[in-house]
């Protein structure tokens, strides 16, 4: 296991050095200045001159990246070209917000996708499945911000069962939090839902046809023990694969329904930082979902071997 | 016991545990109905190894399956399986699932896919007492490992712990077979027990399901193809051919004299020290068992044997007692093999 930890640690630190690099050099080979985005009306050479020295722009590239990465290993991701904050007390306002989306967003999805795609195999070729494999039609097919569009159109303006926009802290006040969150996060998490659902459904269908499946059922089981205890967990390694894989795509969502339920995230902090070449948060926010991606697959690879003895990394092997 | 007295033992038949009447099962498939199983009787006395020997897609498996109902929703079942007296086919889900696992059993072929990869075997096997003999989970875990001792399976108490993959194929077999004797079941169906093992293991295992009958007198079902297997652990023999039973008879009788053209043919197919040592080819029957829509009154065998007629392309032959002598030894065939078995490979030559 500690051998493993080892290579898994090595692995992670390599992928995060070259995630470090590409992003450093590629926001920078981007057209467009932050000195020109700053500098607004006055653009007079000794003002560009002056705003590029201040943040160190005038140095060369590969001075620049030394100083970043000797400033990044310290903790310390710099200060917002565009606002003059420091990035780490923005990351400490918008992380938290994107966090939550996407927890609740895996949450939801999971819960659904799973428990749509054991209905749809269990009740194969009945009215269940067909509404199942619509759904999941549907969830996969419309973009989701246009779906968000239409949630914010029925269920907020026209009804106002939930909140268009804005964002109100989990520890100011839970439950208007959760009425704040609990839309975009089904919305950000009908795509996701629909996969999972499309997965467990083979996987099912798979199982249900096995040979121990067939034991299960021989031995007397119920119905209900036999789908949960024998079939479903049998799939279930699926699942966490499909959840794994996909979560670059909820990052990417989570910007898009971020930008579109006005919640103050880390997805609205990236398109901003972006379109005003605001290099400190661009490297912060990218470093930090590479970080985050490698530390979900490390822990989608743990919870393989929980599920399925036959992985697992250390045990007794005969 | 010698298999003088185990055709003694079979003779004297007391009420049987399971009693197989005219059972018919057929499938509706996309291009038409398939029939499966036509018109199987059989008993199975207590503490008695049945035999049932046939090739491939002649109906064993879907015999096996049907006794406790264990084939897909899909299937059409007629007949009468009574287990003890209770009538079994057409029985609510909810009372067929009291039988399985608790009066029938099931052993099947490939023991690593019939085992839960992700499961404890001591989970597997202690959840059949769970469910049936309401055992709280340690109390399940403790039997599990009287079991696996039960079975032949060494340092029983560490290996209940072991998942399916950490066990070798015959290891996972005696788990198959501790998981179906778990509750002391009146009847073990063992479906192809020893065909995915090696020889050496298949012995072990048969010797096992031997044991078993003596000690806890199961009644066992053995289904195979392999006369080997039937001439090692039968009692009585039911040989099938495309749904149907074309003969029953003792085990002793049955190897000493078949009457079917068909059993003759699978016995010329199977190697005897000696008799094959020299010049002496392996008899091959011609053609395959053939997939039936209907069942056609006409033996069914015909197009595959070396003595059929106009008669038995017209009318199919009853299951009928063939000799005076013994009531216990029945066949289906207009021309049966008329002596010994050399004859018959005379024919076939």
């Amino acid at each position: 296991m500690a051998r493993y930890l080892l290579t898994r640690a090595w692995q992670s630190a390599l992928t995060l050095l070259l995630s470090t690099i590409v992003v450093f050099f590629g926001v920078r080979a981007l057209p467009g200045d932050p000195a020109l985005a700053l500098a607004g009306e006055d653009r007079s050479p000794e003002a560009l001159e002056a705003i590029r020295r201040h943040y160190g722009l005038d140095q060369p590239l590969p001075v620049q990246f030394a100083q970043y990465v000797e400033r990044m290993v310290q903790g310390d991701f710099g200060v917002s070209i565009r606002t003059g904050t420091p990035v780490s007390s923005m990351l400490t306002t918008a992380l938290p917000v994107t966090v939550e989306l996407s927890v609740l967003a895996i949450l939801l999805a999971t819960a659904l996708g799973v428990g749509a795609g054991v209905l749809a195999a269990v009740r194969r070729g009945r009215p269940a499945e067909w509404v199942a494999n619509g759904m999941a039609l549907i969830g996969l097919s419309v973009p989701h911000f246009w779906l968000g569009l239409l949630a914010i159109l029925y269920l907020s303006v026209a009804t106002g069962l939930f909140p268009a926009s804005g964002f109100v802290p989990i520890l100011e006040d839970p439950v208007d939090n959760l009425h704040h969150i609990v839309l975009p996060a089904v919305i950000l998490g009908t795509g996701l839902a629909a996969i999972i659902m499309r997965q467990t459904r083979s996987a099912m269908l798979d199982s249900l046809s096995s040979d121990y499946v067939r034991t299960a059922k021989a031995k007397g089981l119920r119905p209900r023990a036999v789908i949960t205890q024998h079939a479903l967990r049998n799939s279930l390694i699926v699942v966490v694969t499909v959840v794994g894989l996909q979560l670059g795509g909820l990052i990417s969502g989570a910007v898009v329904t971020e930008q579109i339920f006005g919640l103050p995230g880390f997805g609205k902090m990236t398109i901003d930082a972006v379109f005003q070449r605001d290099y400190p948060v661009i490297q912060a926010v990218v470093l930090l979902t590479a970080t985050a991606y490698i530390v979900i697959n490390f822990l989608v690879d743990l919870l393989y071997s929980v599920i399925d003895p036959r992985i697992r990394v250390t045990g007794d092997p005969a | 016991m010698t298999t003088a007295e185990r055709a003694g033992a079979a003779a004297t038949v007391a009420t049987p545990v399971l009693a197989v009447r005219d059972l018919s099962v057929s499938f509706p498939t996309e291009t038409g109905n398939v029939s499966a199983v036509d018109g199987v009787s059989l008993d199975l006395a207590p503490g008695e190894i049945v035999g049932m020997v046939g090739e491939s897609g002649c109906g064993k498996s879907v015999t096996a399956m049907s006794i406790a109902g264990l084939l897909p929703g899909s299937a059409r079942i007629s007949g009468s399986v009574r287990l003890n007296g209770t009538e079994l086919v057409g029985t609510r889900e909810a009372a067929l699932r009291r039988v399985r696992g608790k009066e029938i059993a099931y052993i099947f072929q490939e023991p690593m896919t019939s085992l839960n990869p992700v499961l404890t075997v001591g989970r597997q096997i202690g959840e059949v007492l769970q469910v049936h003999e309401r055992m709280s989970r340690r109390a399940a875990r403790a039997r599990a490992v009287e079991l696996l001792t039960l079975v032949g399976i060494p340092s029983a108490a560490k290996r209940v712990d072991n998942y399916p993959h950490q066990l070798s194929g015959g290891m996972r077999q005696r788990v198959m077979i501790a998981m179906a004797v778990a509750c002391g079941p009146k009847v073990l169906v063992a479906d192809e027990p020893t065909t995915a093992l090696d020889v050496t293991v298949q012995a072990g295992i048969l010797q096992v399901l031997r044991d078993l009958r003596d000690r806890l007198g199961t009644s066992i079902l053995v289904i195979t193809h392999d006369l080997g297997v039937i001439a090692d652990i039968a009692d009585r023999v039911v040989v099938m051919y495309a749904g149907r039973v074309v003969e029953r008879a003792a085990v002793t009788d049955l190897f000493a004299h078949p009457y079917h053209r068909y059993t003759a043919g699978l016995l010329s197919a199977s190697p005897t020290p000696g008799r094959h040592a020299g010049t002496d080819r392996l008899q091959e029957i011609p053609g395959l068992v053939p997939v039936l829509s209907v069942q056609p009154d006409v033996c069914t065998f015909a197009d595959r044997c070396p003595a059929a007629d106009g008669r038995c392309r017209e009318s199919a032959p009853p299951l009928e007692v063939v000799a005076a002598g013994s009531t216990d030894h029945l066949a289906a065939c207009w021309h049966p093999c008329p002596s010994p078995r050399s004859d018959v490979e005379e024919a076939h030559r």
